[in-house]
């Protein structure tokens, strides 16, 4: 914990130098007649956020916050593979969106978290994969009309259904 | 007299069978589309505004109505039961309503938000009857350096009562500014922090996908972390009594956080600009400022559910204010009902009470009628939503992942923001372990966009001096007391350090 305390306060430093940097691509002072310049509040909350993140270090030196005292480590083995497998679960899901649409990813990581992470039994794990992008589906295409991404073409003919009950 | 008599007419049009009917179905899809994380009363009333030219105008806007509140209510709901905000008005919600349903207590947490909203909407009909017409002078009045110093407030009393680590809270409130004023500069047309060259960043950055991002993904992780997955949410069961029950804990526990909800909320409501958003995030604020026990908020007190519920429902009737009176629109959504007003025939401004009088108490006499179905619907629902509740969390988990990605897509309609998400949520996850307070970033990313224009208007008004935010009555009393709560706990500090020496010396 030690250690990744100062590491965050690092990175945020970081960030917060990035977001100055980047602000100065606009004008960053008072500009006569037409107000502070674009880049002026970003700049300075950067800049704020800058100085916050020396106090942290500061007490990151001092120990005076409570991670910067823990010995714990950050993930433990369980915790690592926790975030493996749920947060690699959610990336693939965010990855097949464009190729299979959106519904198809939703229902293959609700089949893979159910059965695979959860251990519910088969029937359980297929009924609630395949009816919750069915529910999605009515919900928004056709009651909120807004419609979400179908992926590639090859997912046409089964939409081509779904659009036929809809229409 | 006369407005009572133009009430019980409004009221007598609302109870019509129709509109009964009208506002039972608008009430009940309202509830869904505000429970829905990403979707708010604006995207309900925007999707359902073509339906409403089928029926007559007065029927047409007590529909609208009804959506705007149960959409009102729904908020609430996906903030208690999931832990993710269902619109940027229920933000609030979330700090308490969340820790109660982990405590098991998701009953309380949401047998208080309907009946806190429910206060909320009655208080601010009552108003609204009373004072419209001089409330709109006042609400006028407010330029841009009192409405930068309400901010000023709103951040202040994060920091000043935060009680957490305050370097971490600041750089907390100042990310999420900063993240709010990716795309454009607002005054210039500028492009602005478009970050690496990306371009979906020209867009900015949706508060709904550092929200989710946050409470959706972030937070399950933390939490599928510290309990091992071995959860169980909450073991609460609905019966009739136990609502009776809850109702009057939420009485005892919780009068004092929907009263300041419900009066501030209208205020706040009221400022063109404003809306229920920061007026739930201030009453949140103000209600643990004057707690007993102002450390109790943020780990489940009813208190801190009833003023930010409260708040959001008071508010949405208090921005029809401007809208009616004035034709100023105080909400994303009242604008939207502003443009059907226009194309059904009305013309919205002062004029509005005086040449179209039936539709003005009709509407008014609507939200009597739709806030009263709401409260019952809603109540009526809650062992569905208890029961979901009830669910086991490796069911639970993956149908809030799969919510929170459909929601951040529908927010924008956008990949780029669902990469954004997923980026928000792993680094809030790893924030979390660091007692990085959150909450104040997504609350930033809210206001930021009221708080920089203002800004920049107030100092292109006093060309470039400050002192216009002490200067100017209203503004000053209210910067004050915001510098105040913001040095209150360096007074904290140094007073535990002479403390400290004088024991030393003693």
């Amino acid at each position: 914990m030690r250690l990744g305390e100062i590491v965050t306060a690092a990175v945020l430093a970081a960030l917060s130098i990035y977001m100055m940097w980047k602000s100065t691509d606009l004008n960053i002072g008072y500009v006569a007649g037409k107000g502070p310049g674009g880049g002026a509040w970003p700049f300075w909350l950067s800049a704020i956020m800058l100085v916050c993140t020396i106090v942290i270090a500061f007490n990151w030196a001092r120990r005076t916050s409570p991670p910067s005292r823990s010995t714990e480590p950050v993930l433990d083995a369980d915790g690592r593979r926790m975030l493996l497998q749920v947060g690699g679960g959610i990336f693939v899901f965010v990855a097949l969106i464009n190729v299979i649409s959106i519904y198809g990813a939703m229902a293959l990581f609700l089949f893979y978290y159910l059965w695979f992470l959860g251990r519910h039994a088969l029937w359980l794990a297929l009924t609630i994969s395949i009816a919750t992008p069915i529910a999605f589906f009515f919900f928004f295409e056709a009651l909120m009309r807004i419609t979400l991404p179908k992926g590639m073409s090859f997912t046409d003919p089964v939409f081509n259904v779904l659009y036929d009950i809809i229409y | 007299m006369e407005i009572l008599e133009l009430l019980s007419h409004g009221l007598f049009l609302a109870i019509q069978p129709m509109n009964i009917a009208l506002i039972v179905v608008g009430v009940t899809l309202g509830l869904f589309i505000g429970a829905m994380p990403g979707l708010g009363s604006v995207n309900g009333v925007a999707i359902l505004l073509p339906i409403t030219f089928l029926v007559p105008p007065a029927s047409a806007i007590i529909f609208l109505a009804a959506i705007y509140y149960g959409a009102m209510y729904g908020g609430a709901i996906s903030s208690i039961t999931l832990g993710i905000p269902g619109a940027s008005t229920a933000v609030a919600t979330t700090f308490d309503g969340r820790p109660l349903a982990l405590k098991g207590r998701a009953s309380l947490a949401l047998v208080t938000a309907a009946i806190a909203s429910f206060v909320g909407g009655t208080v601010s009909i009552l108003l609204f009857t009373a004072f419209a017409p001089p409330l709109a002078h006042v609400a006028l009045s407010f330029g841009p350096p009192e409405i930068f110093a309400l901010m000023l407030l709103a951040f202040a009393t994060f920091v000043g009562l935060g009680g957490d680590d305050i370097p971490k809270t600041v750089l907390s409130i100042c990310l999420g500014l900063v993240f709010a004023s990716v795309g454009f500069d607002q005054i210039s047309g500028a492009p602005r922090l478009v970050f690496f060259g990306i371009s979906g960043f020209l867009h900015g950055i949706n508060f709904l996908v550092l929200a989710i991002g946050v409470y959706g993904i972030g937070e399950m992780l933390w939490t599928l972390d510290t309990t091992r997955g071995k959860i169980t949410s909450t073991e609460a069961r609905m019966t009739f009594a136990g609502i009776v029950a809850d109702t009057r804990e939420c009485f005892a526990k919780a009068w004092k956080g929907m009263s300041i909800g419900s009066f501030l909320g209208f205020f706040v409501g009221i400022l063109p600009a404003a809306g229920a958003t920061p007026g739930s995030l201030m009453s949140y604020g103000v209600a643990k400022m004057t707690g007993r026990d102002p450390d109790s908020y943020g780990r489940g007190n009813p208190d801190g559910v009833a003023a930010p519920e409260a708040a959001n429902n008071s508010a949405s009737t208090g921005a029809m204010l401007p809208m009616l009176t004035l034709g100023i629109p105080g909400s994303p959504t009242t604008a939207i009902l502003l443009g059907g007003m226009v194309i059904w025939g009305l013309t919205p401004g002062p004029r509005l009470f005086t040449d179209q009088p039936e539709f003005v108490w009709g509407l008014i006499g609507s939200f009597y009628v739709s806030n009263f179905f709401a409260l019952v619907i809603n109540l009526s629902f809650i062992p569905l939503f208890i029961w979901m509740l009830r669910m086991p969390f490796t069911i639970l988990a993956p149908m809030i992942f799969v919510l929170s990605v459909v929601g951040g897509y529908a927010a924008t309609n956008d990949m780029h923001d669902v990469w954004l998400m997923l980026i928000f949520g792993i680094s809030a996850f790893f924030l979390r372990k660091f007692d990085y307070p959150l909450a104040p970033a997504v609350l930033a990313i809210v206001l930021g966009p009221i708080a920089e224009p203002t800004l920049r208007q107030s100092l292109l008004l006093s060309s470039g001096d400050p002192s216009i935010f002490f200067t100017r009555p209203i503004a000053g009393t209210i910067t004050v007391i915001a510098i105040i709560l913001i040095l209150l706990p360096l007074v904290g500090v140094i007073r535990r350090k002479l403390r400290g020496t004088n024991k030393a010396s003693a």
